[in-house]
């Protein structure tokens, strides 16, 4: 029984970290490191093991419509796989990173916490303890957000913290909802007893579809994410775009929406036009913007919308792109900020029109950066690539040219406007003398880990591992009654 | 019926003060506000007419007599002590806001802006 653990281990570092860390932050950073390796190995255990079972397990020995159950399935192990894996590598930044701000252990005990909620959050088979959990990861981002201490990072920090408290409550109704309806608090047997009761079933929906699209930042609801991602220190920001906007908003709308509404039409029709809203509309905005970071949170949008524009269409391989997209862009748009985080501790400036020189000044960042501008704007063989192409081929297979079209136009855009990061950033002609400010070894290998990556994943496109790794997580997207009798009938 | 729509009423009073409320701290008591309203909501749903308090007691004659449903109450439990963190954590970040630009009206907090 290894799901417990994936809450146990970040928790205990967290409190741990605040317990017997002194002034420094050496204790608190090799608490934090061996926490996340022993996440990043238990993840991939679980990953590589769980195929195409389920695992159950009941808090505190009551049975299931009683109890608290914890479920392990192919998608959230893949979920689990993602936040450790970009976890790690945040961490590995964030350790010299984080010193020119301050050497606190608050920062890894923060740190701990957001990865405790995400894990819940994915973990979890209950309604009202996704709430909680998404309550804890949501408390360490608003403080993460903050942690610079600046006053912009402040203004991010309260409009965060007032958008989310809004779609929290949200999500209070919305159980508050389903319960008065079923009577049960446990997702499997919600997902029996709801389609019964159609009328709840939509009304609720509606309220989940507003909350947690406003976690997920989809077009009408994205108004926090631009401040709130581009104000925080590099590598949380990193963590919140490639993963926190995810698993709180992405994997909760795929949980709730494919497994426990059973994927009714209408719901899957307003993916596909608030995915398609936020492709176009987030790739012209990011356009016109010159601050590094604000390009890179308006970018996520419009990538998340690839993603909800892959889950609208529903076939098994419009499933399959939107899930190697969510792993594509956790990995690429993760590079991003750390390079943006790189040349903004070295330049001291996030304005693209102050770079310049930097192929001479940091190499290594305008390398990876490379990278994953490739990927992002889906160039072959960048596995950005395979992802796009997949779900825009999808889109065309299930009847949607329009929808295909507005894709393709998206990919294009996201090229150009990070042609202009190239042309004026890292490329840029204005001459800047090397500062002194050293970049650590940890954040250049977290570069380069995540470069690698970029390319690495497109194997996984490859028939013989695509059907090892990304073909159990599309069987239990697509199997509308699977989760049901998976989590049910396998009661230990 | 009404209670519900009362408890309605209660949750837009909480976004129309979000939404319309220049003062940070009118925005942090609106947002109190709309948290009420879901526990209420949550309060209305586990509540039975003539219910009496969900504990089996020896002698206690339950013959055609309603409990009144116990889950939602420890819901609401939690989800106080959840709000009273985000209050604090809304009203930390609010006295912050208030030593780095002097004032709490959120036109003049603009330095974000695109």
């Amino acid at each position: 029984m290894i799901l417990p653990f994936f809450i146990i281990i970040p928790l205990l570092a967290a409190f741990l970290i605040a317990l017997i860390s002194g002034e420094r932050d050496n204790w608190a950073i090799a608490v934090a490191v061996i926490a996340m390796l022993a996440l990043l190995c238990l993840a991939l255990f679980g990953f590589v093991t769980i195929g195409a079972q389920t695992q159950v397990y009941q808090m505190g020995a009551w049975k299931i419509p009683y109890t608290i159950c914890l479920v392990l399935d192919a998608l959230s192990a893949f979920m689990l796989v993602i936040i450790s894996g970009i976890g790690l590598t945040a961490l590995m930044f964030s350790v010299f990173y984080i010193r020119h701000l301050s050497t606190s252990w608050k920062y890894y005990a923060l740190f701990m916490l957001l990865i405790t909620g995400m894990n819940g959050v994915v973990a979890t088979g209950d309604l009202f303890n996704l709430f909680v959990f998404m309550e804890i990861a949501l408390f360490a981002a608003y403080a993460l957000v903050s942690y610079g201490s600046r006053a912009e990072e402040f203004e991010a920090s309260f409009k965060y913290a007032i958008m989310g408290s809004i779609s929290s409550t949200l999500v209070l109704v919305g159980i508050a909802i389903v319960y008065s309806a079923t009577s049960n608090l446990t997702m499997a047997t919600i997902a029996q007893l709801l389609p019964q009761n159609p009328t709840v079933m939509y009304f609720a929906g509606g309220i989940f579809l507003a909350a947690f699209g406003l976690k997920s930042a989809m077009m009408p609801f994205h108004a926090w994410l631009p401040d709130a991602h581009s104000s925080a220190p590099a590598p949380i920001s990193s963590m919140l775009s490639g993963v926190l906007i995810k698993t709180l908003g992405v994997y909760v709308l795929v949980r709730l929406f494919y497994n426990v509404l059973g994927a009714p039409p209408l719901f899957l029709k307003m993916f596909m036009i608030f995915g398609s809203i936020s492709i176009l509309v987030a790739s012209f905005l990011a356009m016109g913007q010159w601050d590094f970071k604000r390009l890179l949170a308006y970018s996520s949008i419009s990538q998340i919308g690839f993603i909800l524009l892959g889950l609208g269409i529903g076939t098994r391989w419009a499933i399959l792109g939107a899930i190697f997209h969510i792993l594509n862009h956790a990995i690429f748009k993760a590079l991003l900020f750390y390079n943006a985080g790189t040349v903004e501790m070295v330049l001291g400036t996030r304005d693209l029109r102050q770079m310049g020189n930097l192929t001479k000044i940091l190499p290594y960042t305008t390398a990876t950066s490379m990278c994953g501008t490739l990927a992002v704007a889906g160039m072959p063989p960048f596995n950005g690539f395979f992802s796009k192409l997949i779900i825009i081929i999808a889109a065309v297979h299930a009847g949607h040219p329009i929808y295909a079209s507005i894709a393709v136009a998206g990919s294009f855009l996201t090229l150009v406007y990070f042609m202009k990061v190239q042309r004026y950033g890292f490329h840029g002609k204005k001459v800047i003398e090397r500062e002194g400010v050293k970049i650590g070894w940890g954040m250049r290998t977290a570069m380069i880990i995540l470069a690698v990556l970029t390319l690495a994943t497109s194997l996984l496109i490859l028939p013989g591992i695509r059907t090892a790794v990304l073909d159990p997580v599309v069987a239990v997207i697509m199997n509308k009654t699977g989760y049901i009798t998976q989590v049910l009938g396998g009661n230990l | 019926m009404t209670l519900y729509l009362m408890c309605f009423a209660l949750l837009l009073i909480g976004i129309y003060g979000i939404i319309v409320k220049r003062d940070l701290v009118k925005i942090i008591i609106a947002s109190g506000i709309m948290g009420y309203a879901s526990n209420l909501l949550l309060i209305l749903f586990a509540y039975r007419k003539g219910g009496i308090y969900p504990i089996l007691e020896k002698g206690k004659d339950m013959t055609g007599r309603v409990m009144v449903d116990p889950l939602p109450q420890a819901l609401v439990l939690t989800s106080i002590v959840i709000e009273l963190g985000i209050t604090a954590m809304l009203i930390a970040l609010a006295i912050r806001i208030f030593e780095k630009y002097k004032t709490f009206d959120i036109t003049k907090i603009r330095r974000l802006k695109g």
